[in-house]
């Protein structure tokens, strides 16, 4: 795949606030990047780069090699699905879509024909006439797509698009959006803080902290590999436990040694290692290392959350069977089941 | 509590009757067939027909007219672009810089009036139409710039951002978004300005120069030599045509109000 988009070392300050700290990022043709991290990592400030209406305080925004950043939004071939969609409430649905068409100077019949195109592909026939405001959030919010896909952009921009749905909606969304960007076949840059959202829909995740890049990854290297604290605490829920590495395959923590699958760090590094709540299973003590006692069960409709205390800590468990307060149990996990990542600054 | 809400009737009714009782008087004298205000001896039109054949009456309406319209949409344009313009600035001396912009309105009638006056000595304009109008333009632009402010403040400034997203110059997102939702409050803002114009005495008399003479200022100097009922007859029809004014500027409001509510759910 090629390259579409690069970012070089982009910095970004507000008055004296620095919002982005060197974002590095290569960004291929056809692929949905999602640009995943709490509220005020950045994640919005590089995507408002790359449409244009920011300027980043340093550093380069190169489009198919081209630097662009100082290229006014209405000549960049990326188009954008703003968070309230920001649909123009004067204009109906037809004149809405055709907006960016009309300026540039396309014929009337090849708009409609276009128009009727997108509304199709949105599941939006026959809402040409319609008062925008009148529409609900999930209409709307398909209306915005097709605005912005009808003017063939090479990229298409999302910012936290689905955050105004209702639960039900933003699933059947995600589905959908998946599937437009298949169907049309270019790069889709997806913001979010939803980490469901963005290991269900993308190719790769970009999850960002504080305004730096945390780990680029696949949904699944993201999970089950996450490379620090941040990265592992932030996507899904996890049991964060310090330890040492003994040497390649062999773990140490909470006083035990481990037999696990990471290799190439330093004999003796200090590490820290995740253990997923869904990857512990719940034993009699004998059976395992690590023991301790029941603290807590809650049933959350698939599984039980169970806290069990042991000496040095609190372990989270997500699982089917159940196991009453007080008990004392033990903790099995297999050597796949941990994942070892560098040690960082306290989150 | 049914005795106060009775006192309270009864007041506002007193309240009413004597704010307004003096304006009945005159509509209902500029119908009387005598030439005294002291008795209705009978309806008659005869008054409103010598108005209309009064010329320096007519060309004084006619004054009026011209500048009110003239001054309206000079300031639309001024007070539109300048609201605009504060809403994209983000310094730390906004707020000062909105003060100053609505400081006619608070600085009394009299005083901008000798200002105007000086100022256009000192440039060495020729007192008449040009001076009145930039004079009325000073009074009109607030009104437009504050109802223009007020209704940017609820649109979603993505809006501008999207419209240049699909390719539109930053005028052409003006012309095509913003301004047609703006539309209403730059009308109904017009409207307030036009009436602020039609009536406005103290300015225009400091300003007018020798010759020229707008309704209002010859209203008041007619009033020097005595209240004829063509005043009454003149007073009534403007009573109407404000009335009208403010009708038109609530509807316009209304409006706004609906649409408004829309962008919110958008």
């Amino acid at each position: 795949m090629n390259k579409l988009i690069e970012l070089k070392n982009l910095t970004k300050n507000f008055d004296d606030q620095q919002v982005l700290r060197g974002i590095n990022l290569d960004i291929y043709e056809n692929e949905f990047l999602t640009l995943l991290g709490p509220s005020g990592c950045g994640k919005t400030t590089t995507l408002r780069i790359i449409a244009g209406f920011e300027e980043p305080s340093d550093g380069q925004v190169l489009f198919n090699g081209i630097e662009i950043s100082k290229l006014p939004p209405y000549k960049r071939e990326v188009n954008t699905v703003f968070q309230k969609y920001a649909l123009f409430p004067h204009l109906n649905v037809a004149d809405n879509i055709g907006f960016g068409l009309n300026l540039k100077k396309v014929d009337k019949s090849v708009i409609a024909q276009k128009v009727e195109r997108m509304l199709k592909m949105v599941g939006l026939e026959g809402f040409e006439k319609r008062d925008v405001t009148l529409l609900s959030g999930g209409q709307q919010q398909r209306v915005a797509i097709a605005r912005a896909l009808v003017n063939e952009p090479k990229v298409l921009l999302l910012d936290e698009p689905l955050g105004a749905l209702d639960a039900k909606i933003r699933k059947q969304m995600q589905v959908e959006l998946k599937k437009i960007q298949q169907e049309v076949g270019i790069t889709f840059i997806y913001v979010t803080h939803d980490q469901e959202e963005a290991l269900s829909m993308s190719d790769t995740v970009v999850v960002m902290n504080n305004g730096e890049i945390q780990q680029i990854g696949s949904p699944t290297d993201i999970y089950n590999e996450p490379e620090n604290r941040f990265v592992a605490g932030f996507i899904g829920e996890s049991n964060i436990i310090e330890g040492v590495m003994i040497k390649d395959y062999l773990v140490e923590f909470d006083g035990f040694q481990f037999e696990c699958v990471d290799k190439g760090f330093e004999d003796m590094e200090e590490i820290e290692v995740v253990l997923r709540p869904e990857d512990l299973d719940i034993v009699d003590p004998e059976q395992a290392k690590i023991t301790g006692i029941v603290r807590n069960i809650t049933f959350k409709g698939v599984h039980y959350e169970i806290l069990v205390e042991t000496d040095l800590r609190t372990y989270m468990i997500h699982t089917t069977d159940y196991a009453e307060a007080g008990r004392e149990v033990g903790l099995k996990f297999g050597p796949e089941d941990i994942h070892v990542m560098c040690k960082m600054g306290a989150y | 509590m049914k005795k106060n809400s009775k006192l309270s009737g009864f007041y506002l009714g007193l309240i009413f009757f004597l704010m307004y009782l003096p304006i009945a008087v005159v509509v209902v004298f500029s119908f009387n067939q005598s030439k005294l205000p002291v008795a209705f001896t009978g309806f008659s039109l005869e008054w409103y027909d010598k108005l209309f054949h009064n010329s320096a009456m007519m060309e004084a309406l006619v004054n009026s007219l011209i500048l009110g319209v003239l001054s309206c949409a000079i300031s639309a344009v001024i007070g539109t672009l300048g609201a605009v313009g504060l809403s994209r600035i983000h310094w730390k001396s906004k707020g000062i810089l909105e003060y100053i912009s609505i400081l006619p309105l608070m600085i009394p009638e009299i005083i901008l009036g000798m200002v105007l006056m000086a100022f256009f000595y000192m440039l060495g304009l020729p007192f008449g139409m040009l001076t009145l109008l930039i004079g009325h333009t000073v009074f009109c632009v607030p009104y437009i710039l504050m109802e223009v402010k007020a209704r940017l403040v609820g649109m979603d400034p993505s809006l501008e951002e999207a419209a240049r997203d699909l390719g539109a110059s930053p005028f052409r997102a003006f012309w095509d978004i913003t301004l047609p939702l703006i539309m209403p409050a730059v009308v109904s803002g017009s409207l307030l300005a036009f009436a602020m114009s039609m009536d406005d005495v103290v300015i225009s008399i400091f300003v007018n120069g020798p010759r020229l003479s707008t309704l209002p200022i010859k209203v008041y100097t007619q009033l020097k030599t005595g209240v004829t009922p063509e005043i009454n007859a003149l007073c009534t029809i403007m009573l109407g045509v404000t009335i009208l004014v403010l009708i038109l500027y609530s509807l316009v409001g209304k409006h706004k109000g609906g649409k408004n509510e829309q962008t919110d759910r958008a």
